[in-house]
């Protein structure tokens, strides 16, 4: 290269405005050679992944935060709607910062656990094989195989008091594994709602896990046998001893005069295996495998208070 | 090119693939998806948006650079290019149709293999200029999309008795007249109804019906009977 007689800063410009020339000049030949040449071949494949890439990750970062917090709504808007407080018109966030706090709960020991709730993702932990526990076959009947060892529940507030709690859940139904979540009055006996947030069965059928109608049905049945032998006539799966979680759908519609109706919820027609996946997953998940320990903590510390 | 945008070429190209050289009813492309998400008429718009939306972008992309294009590489230089406009689309869903985008899941990124976008890029924007080939891709797109609405038509109102998620039929469950069909939400319903609106079709235009390439050889007549 010449020797370059003005000003550092000028002479770099140069220098710059050189490479560049260079770099359009081996543009213009490789575009001129034969589409099958070979040089031209592999200066086309860079060339064309690295305007693809720019572009991929322009929009993949450039969107990024909206879709995190659509993500973050879509939580917040069903747990509010399992808690019963979603109106059309209501602000998700505020309801959510007022009345929803979010705790971890030890499904060992059923205690409070230390850690920043509102960060924790369950779905995430029970992937990972340091927070998570395997569940042992005979024991796993919602079909999930692993489960974390923190559970992120959500209580519902109304000032000091706790109104409900809602319970994350999942289980396998037909074709999918379903996340939803259980909201139980402050008695951890009593079904306020349920809702599936994430699940693929068939739409129509299965799918119907989703229909307000039938989620409505869930309002006031009990999860946990008070006597012996709660009765299931029809029910899809056995009964349960005292104390056990008896909640199950059954075929057909419940028949409300008959003893035993506290415990049944009218199966989902056409989606007999999606029907049982629900009952599996609520019975699971209530069992001592799941929330068990920690409501019946939850009852005596209420028992105490009163 | 002439310098009108709807000069005839363009015209031709985007209405010839509504009916007379539909994509899925003459070509019998781009089935799977459409066996996929037409059980919800709503699934069912997005989708032929998103797909009407690649395919035109693609085909101008490629027609752009056509003259560049290697023969040995062409193939995967088409599938970069629909991909990433894929990824774009399949972004954007999830940042501002977030529900839809729920629904759809896998379906979106499965455009990249959708044979019609390929089958534009090679048939028509390999050959063609960019303007063209963007009316192509919007008159392929428009033409996926008509039977796409069709078809999830029927399959939502005959199987839920909804449309666009509004009750249409009151349900026997609900307390209504009508019992659903449940072979209608599932995905082999799209095959009878996609079969009879290509039968329709046609009928209606008998240009469209192949010949025979192989008779079937009748036997009733042969060297069978010795008795």
């Amino acid at each position: 290269m010449l020797k370059c007689q003005y000003t550092e800063k000028l002479c770099s410009k140069l220098e710059e405005y050189e490479q560049y020339r260079k770099f359009k000049a081996y543009c213009l030949k490789v575009l001129a050679l034969s589409n099958d040449n070979l040089e031209k071949t592999i200066a086309v494949a860079v060339a064309l992944c690295l305007v693809c890439a720019v572009l991929v990750s322009l929009a993949a970062v450039a969107l990024k935060p909206l879709q995190i917090s659509n993500k973050e709504l879509d939580m917040k808007k069903n747990i509010l709607d399992v808690a019963g407080l979603l109106q059309a018109d209501s602000d998700i966030e505020k309801v959510f910062a007022n009345q929803i706090e979010a705790k971890l709960v030890n499904l060992e020991t059923g205690e409070y656990a230390e850690g920043n709730a509102n960060e924790y993702d369950q779905r995430k932990a029970a992937k990972d094989p340091t927070q998570s526990v395997a569940i042992p076959k005979d024991k796993d009947i919602a079909h999930i195989r692993v489960k974390a060892k923190l559970a992120k529940v959500y209580l519902v507030k109304e000032g000091n008091t706790t109104k409900s709690i809602i319970l994350p859940v999942s289980g396998y139904g037909l074709w999918s594994t379903l996340y939803g979540f259980l909201a139980l009055d402050a008695d951890g006996q009593t079904v306020q709602s349920i809702n599936f947030y994430d699940q693929a069965e068939t739409p129509g059928l299965g799918g119907e896990v989703v229909n307000p109608k039938w989620r409505a049905l869930w309002k006031g049945k009990k999860v946990y046998a008070e006597s012996d032998q709660a009765s299931l006539e029809k029910g899809l799966i056995e009964e349960a001893d005292k104390g056990e979680p008896a909640l199950a759908l059954i075929k057909g519609t419940v028949d409300t005069s008959k003893a035993g109706s506290q415990y049944q919820v009218d199966g989902l027609a056409g989606a007999s295996l999606t029907s049982t996946g629900v009952t599996n997953l609520v019975r699971y998940w209530m069992s001592k495998e799941g929330f068990a320990t920690y409501l019946s903590k939850v009852r005596t510390v209420a028992e105490k208070k009163s | 090119m002439s310098s009108e945008i709807f000069n005839d070429e363009t015209k031709k190209v985007l209405v010839e693939p509504l009916v007379t050289n539909n994509p899925i009813t003459l070509q019998v492309l781009g089935i799977c998806s459409a066996l996929a998400v037409t059980s919800q008429m709503s699934t069912s718009l997005i989708m032929a948006l998103a797909l009407t939306l690649v395919t035109a972008f693609s085909s101008a992309a490629i027609s752009a650079i056509r003259n560049h294009i290697p023969s040995s590489i062409r193939i995967i230089v088409q599938m970069t290019i629909i991909a990433s406009l894929v990824i774009v689309v399949d972004q954007c869903l999830k940042a501002f149709a977030y529900d839809v985008s729920k629904q759809l899941s896998v379906f979106v990124g499965l455009i990249i293999t959708n044979c019609i976008v390929m089958g534009r890029a090679e048939a028509y924007a390999m050959k063609n200029p960019p303007l063209e080939s963007f009316m192509d891709g919007i008159g392929n797109g428009a033409g996926y999309s008509l039977i796409l609405i069709i078809v999830a038509f029927f399959r939502e109102t005959l199987g839920s008795g909804k449309l666009l998620g509004i009750e249409v039929f009151k349900l026997t469950k609900d307390g209504g007249w009508y019992d659903p069909n449940g072979l209608m939400l599932l995905p082999p319903s799209a095959f009878f109804i996609i079969g009879l609106i290509i039968w329709g079709v046609r009928q209606w235009k008998p240009k469209q019906q192949e010949t025979v390439e192989f008779k079937i050889m009748s036997i009733a007549h042969g060297e069978g009977g010795h008795h």
